[in-house]
């Protein structure tokens, strides 16, 4: 039964429905492929192989019953990523401050996955509080490249990504606030969505930039990404920042895209997300991708953004600052770690050495910068700033909307790199979102699609794809044309391990 | 810990200072639920039991703002004559504080919902101060710490602390005024007097129950003075912990007496929070911080930004009720009221209480009687306002009904009274409790008594202007009609009481 964990989500959801195999059956599966090459990835913080498989058993008696499945994805099993609270289940964030936590209540997220009959397999390994773009930065140590175990996974959702990638899930959930979901799709040759911020509710998503934050769907198909968004999207009246209209037909547009006639579509090209820094592999596969695109009958034009060479910068006085605030409320008084309770310190001693002890150093390091750059005197220069460099990026992004349906660059700017090699230099680690951080401060739509292996060493490149706030169909029509002509990328994976 | 502080006459303070005032008064909205969530808004409850995850600041837990609080607050901007923002935004207020569950404080900063205001306050002596208002903005207010051990009741030096949550996230409205000055000796009864004002505007908008003694409606007492013919405003205190109107008015002339002594011997005010004491009134420095809070206010991220339409605006500008003030204008010409009349109604706070015991079906001149003579009295024995009495207009007019259909005297009413201020029930239920209802057989010779009376008007004006032995021709009509079955000395109570002359 092992090969039912190399079946992508809407096969896998077809089979259960049918009657072809059990949730159970497809469950237990991916279960077993945790155990057997975990060990070695690390996608997961915490198996939650009894709720997983109970999730299954419902849908499977339901189905016995004779009920029409729940939603397309009833008993299609998923990785979680531990930023999204889990009633009664850990979450951690990947951060020592929330060991051992148990939320009194689900995400949002959550509570849709569950009414959908999706078995949630577990809760997958992250850098600290989504701060960070390796996963070395999780208090619990980090997630290995299903590529090659030496390089990382992306960050900061490195498990959920590298869990499609070793097989142990067909389905999971990241969260973007910077490219979190789309640099680890990229590195790992996996499909990764960003949605339009408030396309899919924040509740229960433990926040790091509560502007930038946004909960988003990863497969190792754009169809199965459009399948799971179709889940977890839509109004959430806990969320105020959450949109109120209907979420675009995502899954047919995917079925429509891989059709493969882009006849009609036009595409952007945005010069500014490309040259010095730039891998030439990474240059060279994207390059193949836009002629991709203008074979599938895209009117291909090179617009120019001319602000966003400053995204990088204004999203680190931004993130921090909003993480600054977020996170003051992990003061060992209510819930989590609680140190120096002895006595014999004050309350306030006791906030101050818990937080001391629970946070990293990358943690620590953007609460300073954050509260530094809110701080009276300092705060127009900073935070006020880079405010507006947002709503200039925000114009850039409206001005080229004007001339093309899609924008397109490269997901990351190099491939995966080693463990280790980038820790102790903050900006190099921060550069790996350069072409990411822009749709996040303007608040659109944005995929990452592999667009096949870098000439130069082997290792997977990501396509990124941005659309307007709300159209967020256009990624999975103009992503799942792209991915029907161009091939599966994965599947080498399977043929490198096969050839060990 | 206390040392006694040199204070200056207060002749003298006001003839050589200048004092500025200015007041930030935090209401408790009361709204059904939370600021930013569905829990109950109620006072009391066991501890932690009206919270959830987002009045906890669990992780991942978001805000979503209150409808009915966001109109509350407009209503109360338009009350106070403020312009209301067309766009406005919460922000954070960051700091770090054990009863402040995401320690940051979800408020407005540089962007209330109502701005530039005023309130016209009328004093005891019926003079009209406007008082200006900066700004009323939306906020929510903290859990509650009850520091236990220690010396001072405060978290500094306390064993331990125990926290209540329930208070965390209760929708509150702070409103500033602009600096009051020019008062002059008036200073402490304009502050007294600008709190009424607000107090009752609020109470006649049934937006909050401005409950001075439950923390409902908190005055924060800011005082400066200036030396007579000086340009700039001395350096200020702020005096918290300010709980019923009589002490605001005691804390601004205590502070006004303390800071005249400083500054004439020479010394600077420190700019401090100080602490009202109820028991001596004084005021008490709070604990000195080394460094200034720097709050590193920002917008809110998790809210959207408040923009209410002009309809809406306009819908709710016609629900604000009369102004209390005005409205004592009208009472005055509707009852008919001499100036003192109506002075004695204010001054008790009796206007909207005798307002609706006569709503409640009591004839004004009977309401009026009993807020302004027994009931004010009562209050004052019990050290507290008339309006927190524990009785109702609706109660009062019972009571007053009671006695016009006989089934009360006028002592026994008082004794009804009573029994309803010391939470015995209601007064049918007092009625019943203390057996305080006139003999059934009275209700009979009630009727006979009045009939008498009736029969002879000049006798009763005889008894009623003091000739209490005129009564005997009244006890013979009621014996007679009652064919000598009355008891003769009660008859003579009867005929006494009656007429007022018991
Ligand atoms: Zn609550």
């Amino acid at each position: 039964m092992s090969d039912l964990t190399r079946l992508t989500a809407a096969e896998l959801a077809e089979k259960i429905h049918t009657g072809e195999v059990t949730a159970a059956e497809v469950t237990q599966a991916h279960l077993d492929r945790i155990a057997a090459v975990d060990g070695d990835v690390h996608a997961f913080l915490h198996v939650d192989a009894e709720g997983a498989l109970e999730t299954a058993r419902a849908v499977d008696a339901d189905l016995a019953a004779g009920r029409a499945p729940v939603s397309p994805l009833a008993g299609v099993p998923l990785a979680l990523k531990d930023v999204l609270t889990t009633r009664g289940v850990p979450t951690t964030c990947g951060s020592k401050t929330l060991e051992g936590w148990l939320p009194p209540y689900d995400a949002t997220v959550t509570r849709r996955l569950r009414e959908a009959g999706v078995p949630v397999l577990g809760k997958t390994n992250m850098d600290e509080f989504a701060m960070g773009s390796s996963t070395e930065n999780s208090a619990y140590g980090p997630t290995h490249n299903p590529w090659d175990l030496d390089r990382i996974p992306g960050g900061s959702g490195g498990g959920s990504s590298a869990s499609l990638a070793a097989y142990e899930a067909p389905l999971a959930i990241g969260t973007d606030t910077g490219g979190s979901i789309r640099q680890p799709a990229a590195v790992t040759a996996t499909v990764g969505v960003k949605p339009t911020y408030g396309g899919v509710s924040r509740y229960g998503l433990v926040a790091f930039s509560s502007s930038l934050d946004q909960a988003g769907p990863c497969g190792r198909t754009v169809l199965d990404a459009a399948l799971l968004h179709e889940v977890i999207a839509g109004h959430d009246p806990m969320d105020a920042t959450s949109i109120d209209a209907p979420v675009p037909a995502l899954a047919d547009a995917a079925r429509e895209g891989a059709r493969g006639d882009l006849n009609g579509v036009k595409v952007g090209v945005v010069r500014e997300l490309s040259g010095d820094g730039y891998q030439g592999g990474v240059l060279r596969s994207f390059d193949a991708a836009v002629a991709q695109l203008k074979e599938l009958g895209a009117e291909v034009v090179e617009v120019s953004c001319p602000h966003f060479g400053y995204a990088l910068s204004a999203y680190y006085l931004i993130a921090p600052s909003e993480c600054s605030s977020n996170l003051a409320r992990f003061d060992a008084m209510r819930y989590g770690l609680r140190v120096a309770d002895d006595g014999s310190h004050s309350a306030e001693e006791v906030m101050s050495l818990t937080r001391e002890e629970g946070f990293g150093a990358e943690v620590k390091r953007r609460v300073m910068l954050g509260t530094y750059a809110l701080s009276s005197g300092y705060y127009d220069a900073y935070y006020g700033s880079a405010q507006k460099v947002r709503t200039l990026i925000t114009r850039d992004f409206a001005a080229a909307f004007e001339q093309v349906d899609v924008l397109v660059s490269p997901t990351t700017p190099v491939t995966p790199f080693k463990l280790g090699e980038k820790v102790d230099d903050p900006l190099a680690m921060y550069l790996n979102d350069i072409c990411s951080i822009p749709a996040n401060l303007a608040g659109n739509a944005a995929m990452s699609v592999p667009s096949g292996l870098s000439d130069e060493d082997g290792l997977p490149v990501g396509l990124q794809i941005m659309a307007p706030a709300l159209a967020d169909d256009r990624l999975y029509r103009v992503g799942a044309a792209y991915e029907a002509a161009r091939g599966p990328v994965l599947d080498k994976l399977g043929e490198l391990e096969a050839a060990k | 810990m206390t040392t006694t502080a040199e204070l200056m006459d207060y002749a003298e303070v006001v003839e050589r200072y200048d004092p500025v005032l200015g007041l930030e008064v935090h209401v408790e909205l009361s709204t059904k639920t939370k600021m930013f969530c569905g829990c109950p808004n109620s006072f009391g409850g066991d501890p932690n039991t009206h919270v959830c995850p987002v009045c906890l600041g669990m992780p991942g837990a978001l805000p979503v703002v209150n409808g009915t609080a966001v109109e509350s607050a407009i209503r109360i901007g338009l009350a106070l004559n403020c312009d209301i923002a067309q766009w406005c935004r919460f922000a954070r207020k960051n700091y770090f504080y054990p009863d402040m569950p995401k320690n940051f404080q979800t408020s407005q900063y540089d962007e209330p919902i109502a701005f530039d205001g005023h309130l016209d306050v009328v004093l005891d002596d019926g003079e009209v101060v406007r008082v200006d208002i900066e700004r009323a903005h939306m906020e929510e207010d903290t859990g509650k710490s009850l520091h236990v051990g220690g010396a001072t009741g405060r978290i500094h030096g306390a064993e331990h602390s125990l926290l209540d949550y329930n208070r965390a996230g209760v929708p509150l409205i702070e409103i500033v005024t602009k600096p009051i000055a020019g008062m002059g000796e008036r200073a402490p009864e304009v502050a007294r007097a600008y709190v009424t004002a607000l107090r009752d505007l609020l109470r006649a908008m049934d937006v909050s129950d401005v409950r001075m003694d439950q923390g409902s409606l908190r005055c924060d007492a800011n005082v400066s003075l200036m030396a007579k013919g000086a340009n700039e405003f001395g350096t200020r205190t702020e005096t918290k912990n300010v709980n019923s109107l009589r002490s605001v008015e005691r804390a601004v002339r205590y502070e006004m007496t303390r800071h005249a002594a400083v500054l004439a011997d020479g010394g600077s005010i420190k700019q401090e929070t100080r602490h009202f004491q109820e028991a001596d009134g004084t005021t008490a420095a709070g604990r000195t911080k080394e460094t200034a809070e720097d709050y590193r206010y920002f917008p809110e991220p998790d809210l959207v930004p408040i923009a209410p339409t002009r309809e809406w605006v306009d819908q709710l500008r016609a629900t604000i009720p009369e102004m209390p003030w005005q409205r004592r204008k009208r009472i005055q010409d509707d009852w008919n009221l001499t100036d003192e009349e109506l002075r004695d109604l204010v001054n008790t706070g009796a206007v909207d209480l005798v307002a609706a015991t006569v709503d409640a079906g009591a004839a004004q001149a009977d309401a009026r009687s009993w807020w302004v003579q027994y009931l004010n009295q009562a209050a004052t024995a019990r050290e507290t306002e008339l309006a927190d009495l524990a009785i109702t207009p609706a109660e009062v007019a019972r009571v007053i009904a009671l006695v016009g259909s006989g089934e009360l005297t006028h002592k026994l009413a008082r004794q009804v009274v009573d029994g309803v201020l010391d939470g015995e029930g209601d007064p049918d239920q007092v009625i019943e409790a203390r057996g305080l209802k006139v003999v059934s057989d009275d209700s009979a010779l009630l009727a006979a008594v009045d009939e008498a009376l009736a029969a002879q008007p000049d006798v009763a004006d005889k008894i009623r202007g003091g000739k209490v032995q005129a009564a005997g021709a009244i006890v013979g009509a009621v014996m007679k009609a009652t064919k000598g079955q009355a008891d003769a000395a009660r008859v003579r109570e009867l005929i006494l009481e009656r007429v007022g002359a018991a």
